[in-house]
C-alpha cells in the first residue's frame, strides 16, 4: 500500500465527517447572506433613482422605495427642461457613438492585422510603441488636440470625438484585438495564403468572420465608453443643440436642477438605460473582455 | 562594362526595392491609420505640448517662450498647484488599496463554488460599467448630500449627518467611496486570475493540513501576484486620470476648499477656463512624468514581489 493512496484515504474521511460537512455548510450560507447583504447595499443607490424618478414632484425625497403612487410626470417635466429637448441630445449622443463604433471597428482590427498577422520591418518596434500609449495620459495630448483640431475649424463639430478613432487611437482595443488574432490558427491564413488570397482578403474573409466575439465587444465598449464620455463633448461641444446626453445633464444640474430634481433623476435614469440594455444581453461578453485583459500579459 | 555594372547594379537594387516593397507594403498599409494617428495625435502632440510647457499660450496669440517659469511657478508659487497634488494622491492612495482589496475579498468569496456566481458577478460588475457616468455623479451628489440618503439611513441611528458632499473633511471620502463602488472590474480580473492557480497545490496543501489561512498567503496571494500587480497599475493610472465625478459634484469648481480638486479638474480649469495652455501643458506633461515614474517603480520593484511561473 502506497503512501499516496493512504493520504487519499484521509482526506476521504475527514471530508465525509459530518462535523466538516456542516461548518462547510455553514460557511457556505454565512458566504451567500455576505454577498446578498453587498449586493442590496451596491445596488439601493440605483433603485432609489430609478424609484424617485417615478415617484410624484412632492415626495421625491420622502417616498418609500416602491412609490405610492407612479407618475411619469418627472419624465416628461426633465425631457423638456432645457431649452433644447433631450430627444436631441439623445440623438446627438446616439449619432456619436454608432459612428466611434464604426471608427474603432475598422482601424483597430486593421492595426491588430498587421501586428498579429504579417510581416514587415519595425512591427516590434510600433508595436511596442502602441503597448506605450496604453498607459498614456490623455491630458499630455489634449492642449496640441485641441489646437490642431480649432485650427482646422473643428471645435462646435463632431469631427474631433469621432475622427480619431478611424485612427485607432484607442490602443487598448488594437491590443484586445492582438490577443484574439493570435488564437486564431495560423494554417486558416496560411492556406489561404497558398491559394494566392492577398492580406485584404485574408483580412476580411478569414479573420474578422472568425473574429465576432472580440469585434462585438470592442463595438459594446466603445458604444459605452462614447456614451458616458463627458470630458471630450465638453471641450468640443458648447452649443447646446449639439450636446450630448452627458452634457445636457451637466446643463441640468447647473441650471434647474436645483428646482427639478424629479426631473434631473428622470434624465439621469435615461441616460443609463442603453448601457444597461447592452450588460443585459452581452453581459457574458462584456465581462469575458475585462476577464482576458488581465490574462497573457 | 561600366554601364552593365551599372544596369546590374540596379537591376539588383530595384529587385531589393520591389521586394522589400512586396514584403512590406500590406504590413504598412493596414497599419496606416493607426500610424497617422500614433504621429498625429499622439507623438506629435506629446513633443508639441512638451514645447508649449515652456511657454505662454493663450490660443489667439503665439506662444511666448518663458523658459522654465511654469515649473518653477508649479512649485514655488502655486498653493492650487499643491492643493490639487495633495487631493489626487490622497485619492490615489485610499481609492486604489481599497478597491483591490474589496475585489479581492469578493472574488475569493465568489471562488469558492459558490451557487449563482454568474448572478453575483454580473451584479457587482454593474456599477464598475455606469459608474463613470454623469448620471452616477449626479446620484452621489444626492445620496451624500445634507438631506441625502445616507443621512436618512443615519437618522434612526441617533446620528445627525453633516452634508457629506459640502464638507471639506468628507467630500473627498465620497469620491473615495464611489471608486470602491466601482470593483466589478478588478473582481472579475481577479475570479479569471484565482482560477488559473493549479488545483493540485490547494490538494497538496491540504494533504499537509494547512490552514485557510495559511493556504491563502502561500499559495493563492503569491499565485496571484501578476494579476494584483496588473490591476494596481490600472486603477493607478485610471486614479490619477479621474475627472467626471469630482467636477459634477463640485460643480467644477473643485469646492470645498479646494478639497476635491482633482490634478485633472484643476488641468481643465487652467486650460479651458483661463486659456493659460502653457501652463496646464506643464501641468499636463508633470502628470506624465508622474505616472511614468509610477509605472516604472513598479515595473522595477515588480521581480520583488510578483511571482511568474516561468
Amino acid at each position: 500500500m502506497s503512501v499516496f493512496s493512504d493520504a487519499h484515504k484521509l482526506t476521504v474521511v475527514t471530508e465525509d465527517s459530518p462535523a466538516k460537512r456542516l461548518r462547510k455548510r455553514i460557511y457556505g450560507v454565512l458566504a451567500h447572506v455576505a454577498l446578498i447583504a453587498a449586493s442590496i447595499a451596491m445596488l439601493y443607490p440605483l433603485l432609489w433613482m430609478l424609484s424617485a424618478s417615478f415617484r410624484p414632484e412632492n415626495e421625491i425625497f420622502s417616498g418609500t422605495l416602491i412609490p405610492s403612487s407612479w407618475s411619469l410626470g418627472s419624465y416628461f417635466r426633465g425631457w423638456d427642461g432645457l431649452r433644447v429637448s433631450f430627444g436631441t441630445f439623445f440623438w446627438n449622443s446616439l449619432v456619436i457613438s454608432v459612428t466611434c463604433v464604426i471608427g474603432n471597428l475598422i482601424a483597430c482590427s486593421m492595426a491588430a492585422f498587421a501586428f498579429a498577422r504579417l510581416r514587415f520591418k519595425g512591427r516590434s518596434f510600433w508595436f511596442a510603441m502602441m503597448l506605450m500609449t496604453l498607459m498614456l495620459p490623455s491630458q499630455v495630448t489634449l492642449i496640441p488636440q485641441y489646437v490642431l483640431f480649432r485650427e482646422l475649424g473643428w471645435v462646435n463639430t463632431i469631427l474631433p470625438l469621432v475622427a480619431p478613432k478611424f485612427l485607432a487611437v484607442d490602443a487598448f482595443f488594437v491590443f484586445l484585438m492582438v490577443q484574439f488574432f493570435r488564437g486564431i490558427p495560423r494554417e486558416l491564413d496560411e492556406a489561404a495564403m497558398m491559394d494566392g488570397c492577398s492580406a485584404w482578403r485574408i483580412y476580411w474573409k478569414v479573420m474578422l468572420p472568425l473574429s465576432l466575439p472580440v469585434l462585438a465587444t470592442a463595438a459594446i465598449f466603445t458604444f459605452i465608453w462614447t456614451w458616458d464620455d463627458f470630458f471630450a463633448p465638453l471641450i468640443y461641444l458648447n452649443e447646446m443643440k449639439q450636446y450630448t446626453v452627458m452634457l445636457g445633464l451637466r446643463t441640468f444640474t447647473d441650471s434647474t436642477g436645483e428646482s427639478d430634481f424629479g426631473g434631473l433623476f428622470a434624465m439621469s435614469v435615461l441616460s443609463l438605460v442603453p448601457i444597461f440594455v447592452f450588460f443585459l444581453f452581452f453581459q457574458r461578453l462584456l465581462i469575458e473582455g475585462i476577464a482576458t485583459t488581465g490574462m497573457k500579459r | 562594362m561600366v554601364a552593365e555594372a551599372g544596369t546590374t547594379r540596379r537591376a539588383v537594387d530595384s529587385g531589393w526595392w520591389s521586394r522589400a516593397l512586396a514584403n512590406n507594403a500590406p504590413g504598412y498599409l493596414f497599419l496606416l491609420p493607426w500610424l497617422i494617428g500614433f504621429l498625429g495625435l499622439t507623438i506629435g502632440p506629446i513633443v508639441t505640448s512638451l514645447y508649449l510647457s515652456f511657454t505662454n499660450f493663450d490660443l489667439l496669440t503665439a506662444p511666448r517662450w518663458v523658459g522654465a517659469d511654469n515649473y518653477i511657478r508649479m512649485f514655488t508659487n502655486d498653493a492650487k498647484f499643491l492643493a490639487s497634488m495633495r487631493v489626487t494622491l490622497f485619492f490615489v492612495i485610499f481609492s486604489v488599496p481599497l478597491k483591490l482589496a474589496f475585489a479581492l475579498g469578493v472574488a475569493l468569496l465568489l471562488n469558492r463554488g459558490m451557487k449563482g456566481l454568474p448572478v453575483y458577478r454580473a451584479l457587482f460588475y454593474l456599477p464598475s460599467l455606469l459608474g463613470a457616468s454623469v448620471a452616477i455623479a449626479i446620484l452621489w451628489r444626492q445620496l451624500f448630500a445634507g438631506d441625502g440618503v445616507v443621512n436618512q439611513f443615519l437618522a434612526p441611528l441617533g446620528i445627525v449627518g453633516p452634508s457629506w458632499i459640502s464638507n471639506p473633511r468628507y467630500s473627498l471620502w465620497t469620491l473615495i467611496i464611489l471608486s470602491i463602488w466601482q470593483f466589478g472590474s478588478p473582481m472579475i480580473i481577479f475570479l479569471a486570475g484565482l482560477r488559473q492557480i493549479p488545483q493540485d497545490m490547494y490538494e497538496a496543501a491540504s494533504l499537509e493540513g494547512a490552514s485557510k489561512w495559511r493556504v491563502f498567503w502561500r499559495i493563492t496571494l503569491p499565485m496571484l501576484t501578476p494579476v494584483v500587480f496588473f490591476n494596481a497599475i490600472i486603477q493607478t493610472i485610471e486614479a490619477f486620470k479621474s475627472f467626471t465625478p469630482a467636477f459634477i459634484i463640485s460643480a467644477g469648481t473643485g469646492n470645498p476648499i479646494n478639497s476635491t480638486l482633482f490634478y485633472t479638474l484643476y488641468l481643465y480649469q487652467e486650460a479651458f477656463g483661463f486659456f493659460r495652455m502653457g501652463y496646464a501643458s506643464a501641468l499636463a506633461w508633470f502628470l506624465l512624468l508622474l505616472v511614468a515614474c509610477f509605472t516604472a517603480f513598479s515595473f522595477l520593484t515588480s521581480k520583488y514581489w510578483v511571482h511568474y511561473d516561468d
